[in-house]
C-alpha cells in the first residue's frame, strides 16, 4: 500500500512543527459541568434522532437506540408451531451461549465447581474465540499496586459511568480483580512484567491510578487463547457456527430450560435442554448505531438481548453506547478499527488540523469522543481522501517520550495494522474519528449473575455475563474494565451455575410458550412480519448485487 | 462536513471512489472498488461470509487466504481483512486448518522442551525450509522459533511467537506437518506459568482482600452510591490522579 497522499503529507507537517511546543503543554482536567456540557452537545447518545421509546415488552416506554428497538419490535426467526420439541439433541446441565471470554471463564469455573465437562455444551456463532474479546488490546484493570486500592478502583469506575452503575456489581468487579489477574497468571497468561515479576501497569482514561495490565497490545487475544486452550483441554463439547436463536422455557414454571440453535451452514435447528443457561453473547457493534463504523467482531449483533427480552429480562442503560474516541478514519480499508487507548496512555496527543491539542487525552471516553466530534463539526478537522472528517493522533510522540522501540515492543498490533497500509506510526501520525465500540448497558443481573426482571425477581435457569449485561459500567465503561467484567462475572456465572445444577434434581420441561405470548403482542401492535430477529450477521453485500438477487437455494 | 461521519462505512458504496480493480476469487472475475480489503471487496461483489471471517481486525486468524499477483510466480499468503485488493490478483481462502490439539493438564507439566516434543513429536522433523516464516502474515520468525524450541529455549521461543494469531497458514505450508498454533500456545503457557517471575504484589493484594482489609471502605462506598451520590461525586472529583 501507498501510505499518505501528498495533500495529507502537507498537513502532517503542521503536526510535526507543533510537536515540541505541545509537549510542554499541560491540558486542564475538565470539571463535571464542563464534561456534561461537551457530552450533551456532541455525543450521539444525546442526539434526538438516534433513539425512540420501546413499544413492546418488559421495558415498554423506555428510550433505546433505534437499531435496538428495531430488533426488539420484531418477529422470531422460527415459527414456534413448526419446531418439533419432542426430540432433544443435547440434554445437559449447563448450556453456555457464546464463544468469547465470558463464555470461556464461565465454562472453566463451572468445571472447577464440579460440573462434569461432559455435561456442558458451548454453542457459538462463529468459531470459539471469534469474538470481541480477542480484539481487546489495551489491557485489563485491577487495583494491585501499593498506591492503589479496590476502593479507588470503585470510585474511578463509578464516576466514569456517570454514577449510574449498579453499586453491588462494581463492588464485585473491583474486589475480584486482583484474584482474576492471579488466576490468569497461573493459567499461563504472559502479562507484561519487569524482570522481578512486577506487573507493568499503564494509565487509562478515567482511571486515577496506573492499573492496566497488558500483554503487549494483544491482551484480549492472550487471555482468550489461554482460557480457550484450557476449555479444549477439558474436552467440553463446542458447537461452532450454531448460534442460539431462541431460549426455551418451562411452560409451567417459566424458567429458562435451554435453547434453540440454528446451524448456519445447513439451516437445520438443534434443541438443547439444560438446567442452567448462561448467556454470553457479547455486544451490538455490528448494528452500526447512528450510522457509525465499529471496532466489533462480525458476530456482534445483540442476539442475546433479543432472546433474553422475550423471556422477560430487564434491560438497562440501552440508551447509551460507547463510541471509542480513536477509531481509524483513514485509510478506508481499515476504517472503524481501533487505535487502542494505550496510545494515549503512553502520551500520544490528539491534534486538530491547526496543530493544536483540544482536550486532555485521558478524560473518560465519551468526553474525548465528544471533543473530537466537536472539532470536526466546527471545521477544525482534517477531511480524508474518502470524504470523512478526522483529527490527528500523534503517535510518534510515544517513542519520543518513552524511548525508541516502545511502539514496536508494546504496540506491535498497532504498528502492524498501519504498516500493512503503508503508514509507519513510529514516524507518522494517524487520522482518527470515534467508532462504535461497546454496549454499555444490557441485561440486568445481580452479583451472582442471575438475570433479573424489571421487578428484581430472578428469571430462573438463566444467567448472563459479559458485554451482554448492563449495570457494571453505568453509562460509560472505562478502558480495561471489560476484560475484567467478563472474567469476574464469567467466573461468577460458572460458580452459580454449578450451584443451581447441584440443587436441581430433575430436568425442566421445554417449550416456546413465551415466544407465542410475545408474538401475540407483536400482532396487536401491527409490527410487519418481515421484521425478524435475532439478526445473527450483518449484511454488507453490494447494493448493485442485491437489486438483482433471486433467492432459489434457501 | 459533520454529515460525513454518519455514513455506514462497512457499506463500501457509501464511500467508494471512482477507481476500480479486477480480482479473481476462486477463478471468478469481479470488478471491485480500489482501496478495499479483500474481505470488503468480496462483500461488495455479493458474498456474505459465514466461514472465513471473524474479528475483521487481524486478531482472530479466521480469514487466511492465498493469492498470486499478475506476472509473479510467488504464492503469497495473508489475511483477507488486512490485505488490500490489487488489480489482477487471484485469491483462494483457507477458512479452516485441520489439526488435532493434544490435551494436557497444564498443572502437571514442566517447562521442559522434552515434554513439549513428546506432545508434538513432529517438531523434530523440521527441515529448516523456512516456508512457515514466509507464510506468516504476522511477520514472525516461525522457523527460528521452531529451532529455538528444539534447542530447548522455551522462554525465547515464547517471546518470538507471542504475536501468533493461530491463522494456520504456516502449518498448511509446512512439509514437516507441524501444528504450529497449538505448539506455540503450549510454549507460551509454560513460559507464563512456570518461567516468568510471579507478581508478588498481586498475590499480596489478593491476601489483603481475603482478609477483608477493604470491606469497610467498600461497604461505605456502596452505601453512599445508594443514598448520597452527591458526596460520592465530590470524592470522585477530589481524588488524586497519579501522574
Ligand atoms: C477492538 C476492541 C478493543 C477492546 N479493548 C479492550 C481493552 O483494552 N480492555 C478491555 O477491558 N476491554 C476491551 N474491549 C472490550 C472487550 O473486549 C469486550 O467487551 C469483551 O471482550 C466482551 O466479552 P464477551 O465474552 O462478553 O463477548 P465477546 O467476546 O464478544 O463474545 C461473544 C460471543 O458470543 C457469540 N455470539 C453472539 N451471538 C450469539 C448467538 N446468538 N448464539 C451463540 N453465540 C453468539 C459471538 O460470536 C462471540 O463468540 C475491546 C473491544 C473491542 C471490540
Ligand atoms: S505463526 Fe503460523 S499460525 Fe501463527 S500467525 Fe504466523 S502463520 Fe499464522
Ligand atoms: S515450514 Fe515446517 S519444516 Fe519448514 S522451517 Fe517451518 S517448521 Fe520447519
Amino acid at each position: 500500500m501507498i501510505g499518505y497522499p501528498p495533500e495529507l503529507r502537507e498537513l502532517i507537517k503542521v503536526v510535526e512543527e507543533t510537536r515540541e511546543e505541545r509537549m510542554e503543554q499541560v491540558m486542564k482536567r475538565l470539571s463535571l459541568e464542563e464534561r456534561d456540557e461537551l457530552v450533551h452537545r456532541w455525543h450521539p447518545d444525546y442526539r434526538k434522532d438516534t433513539k425512540r421509546p420501546l413499544r413492546i415488552g418488559p421495558n415498554k416506554g423506555e428510550i433505546v437506540y433505534n437499531e435496538i428497538a428495531d430488533l426488539l419490535e420484531a418477529w422470531p426467526a422460527e415459527d414456534p408451531d413448526e419446531v418439533d420439541l419432542s426430540k432433544i439433541d443435547y440434554d445437559v446441565d449447563v448450556l453456555v451461549i457464546g464463544g468469547g471470554g465470558a463464555a470461556a471463564a464461565a465454562t472453566l469455573w463451572a468445571i472447577y465447581s464440579d460440573v462434569e465437562p461432559d455435561n456442558i455444551v458451548i454453542a457459538t456463532k462463529l468459531r470459539f474465540g471469534d469474538a470481541n474479546t480477542v480484539k481487546a488490546q489495551g489491557g485489563i484493570q485491577a487495583a494491585d499496586r501499593p498506591n492503589d486500592s479496590p476502593a479507588i478502583h470503585f470510585l474511578d469506575t463509578f464516576g466514569g459511568g456517570h454514577f449510574a452503575n449498579k453499586p453491588e456489581l462494581v463492588r464485585a468487579l473491583v474486589t475480584d480483580a486482583p484474584f482474576i489477574i492471579k488466576w490468569l497468571e497461573d493459567l499461563g497468561v504472559m502479562f507484561d512484567k519487569t524482570g522481578e515479576g512486577e506487573m507493568i501497569e499503564n494509565a487509562g482514561g478515567g482511571a486515577s491510578r496506573k492499573r492496566l495490565h497488558a500483554a503487549r497490545d494483544y491482551t484480549g487475544l492472550e487471555i482468550m487463547r489461554v482460557m480457550r486452550d484450557e476449555v479444549w483441554n477439558y474436552g467440553v463439547r463446542i458447537l461452532e457456527f450454531q448460534p442460539a436463536i431462541e431460549l426455551l422455557t418451562d411452560p409451567e414454571t417459566g424458567e429458562v430450560s435451554g435453547a434453540l440453535l440454528w446451524n448456519m451452514e445447513t439451516g437445520e435447528y438443534t434443541i438443547v435442554r439444560s438446567k442452567v443457561t448462561i448467556l454470553t453473547t457479547g455486544g451490538f457493534g455490528r448494528l452500526h448505531l447512528a450510522g457509525f463504523p465499529t471496532t466489533n467482531h462480525y458476530g456482534a449483533t445483540a442476539d442475546g438481548i433479543v432472546m433474553a427480552y422475550r423471556v422477560g429480562a430487564n434491560l438497562r442503560d440501552m440508551d447509551s453506547a460507547q463510541f471509542h474516541p480513536t477509531g481509524v478514519a483513514w485509510p478506508e480499508a481499515i476504517v472503524g478499527e481501533l487505535i487502542t487507548e494505550k496510545c494515549r496512555g503512553l502520551g500520544a496527543h490528539l491534534v486538530n488540523v491547526e496543530g493544536r491539542r483540544f482536550i486532555r487525552e485521558l478524560e473518560p471516553r465519551d468526553v474525548v469522543a465528544s471533543a473530537i466530534i466537536r472539532e470536526c463539526a466546527e471545521g477544525r478537522g482534517v477531511v480524508t481522501p474518502t470524504g470523512r472528517c478526522a483529527v490527528w493522533l500523534d503517535l510518534p510522540l510515544i517513542d519520543i517520550i518513552n524511548g525508541p522501540g516502545t511502539i514496536k515492543r508494546y504496540l506491535p498490533a498497532m504498528y502492524r495494522q498501519f504498516m500493512r497500509q503503508g503508514i509507519d506510526i513510529t514516524r507518522e501520525p494517524v487520522l482518527t474519528y470515534p467508532t462504535l465500540h461497546y454496549q454499555n448497558g444490557g441485561i440486568e443481573i445481580d452479583p451472582y449473575t442471575h438475570v433479573l426482571r424489571p421487578d428484581g425477581s430472578w428469571i430462573k435457569g438463566l444467567l448472563a455475563a459479559g458485554e451482554v449485561t448492563g449495570g457494571v459500567h453505568g453509562k460509560n465503561r472505562l478502558m480495561g474494565n471489560s476484560l475484567l467484567d467478563i472474567t469476574v462475572f464469567g467466573r461468577r456465572a460458572g460458580i452459580t451455575a454449578a450451584k443451581i445444577v447441584g440443587e436441581k434434581a430433575s430436568k425442566p420441561k421445554i417449550s416456546l410458550a413465551h415466544v407465542k405470548r410475545y408474538m401475540a403482542e407483536l400482532e396487536k401492535l401491527g409490527i410487519p412480519r418481515t421484521r425478524r430477529a435475532p439478526k445473527i450477521l450483518p449484511d454488507y453485500r453490494g447494493k448493485h448485487v442485491l437489486e438483482r438477487y433471486i433467492n432459489i437455494l434457501y | 462536513m459533520s454529515k460525513s461521519r454518519q455514513v455506514i462505512v462497512e457499506s463500501p458504496e457509501a464511500v467508494v471512489g471512482k477507481k476500480f480493480v479486477t480480482i479473481y476469487y476462486m477463478g471468478k472475475k469481479y470488478r471491485v472498488p480500489a482501496g478495499l480489503t479483500v474481505m470488503k471487496a468480496l462483500e461488495y461483489a455479493g458474498y456474505r461470509f459465514i466461514r472465513g471471517v471473524g474479528c475483521r481486525g487481524g486478531f482472530c486468524g479466521a480469514c487466511s487466504m492465498a493469492y498470486r499477483l499478475p506476472g509473479d510466480y510467488k504464492l503469497r499468503t495473508g489475511l483477507a481483512c488486512q490485505t488490500v485488493v490489487v488489480d489482477g490478483m487471484i485469491i483462494a481462502q483457507f477458512p479452516y486448518t485441520p489439526m488435532h490439539k493434544p490435551r494436557y493438564r497444564i498443572d502437571d507439566m514442566k517447562p521442559d522442551a522434552g515434554l513439549v516434543i513428546k506432545l508434538f513429536p513432529e517438531v523434530t522433523r523440521c527441515i529448516e525450509c523456512n516456508a512457515c516464516t514466509k507464510a506468516c502474515p504476522q511477520g514472525l520468525e516461525v522457523m527460528d522459533a521452531i529451532q529455538t524450541i528444539l534447542r530447548g529455549d522455551l522462554a525465547r521461543a515464547a517471546d518470538m511467537v507471542f504475536d501468533c494469531i493461530a491463522c494456520g497458514l504456516c502449518s498448511l505450508r509446512c512439509p514437516a506437518e507441524i501444528r504450529h498454533p497449538h505448539l506455540f500456545q503450549l510454549v507460551r503457557r509454560l513460559y507464563g506459568k512456570y518461567m516468568a517471575p510471579k507478581a508478588k504484589h498481586v498475590e499480596e493484594r489478593v491476601r489483603e482482600i481475603l482478609e477483608g482489609k477493604y470491606d469497610e471502605e467498600l461497604d461505605k462506598l456502596v452505601e453512599l452510591a445508594k443514598t448520597n451520590v452527591e458526596a460520592l461525586k465530590k470524592m470522585y472529583m477530589e481524588r488524586e490522579i497519579e501522574k
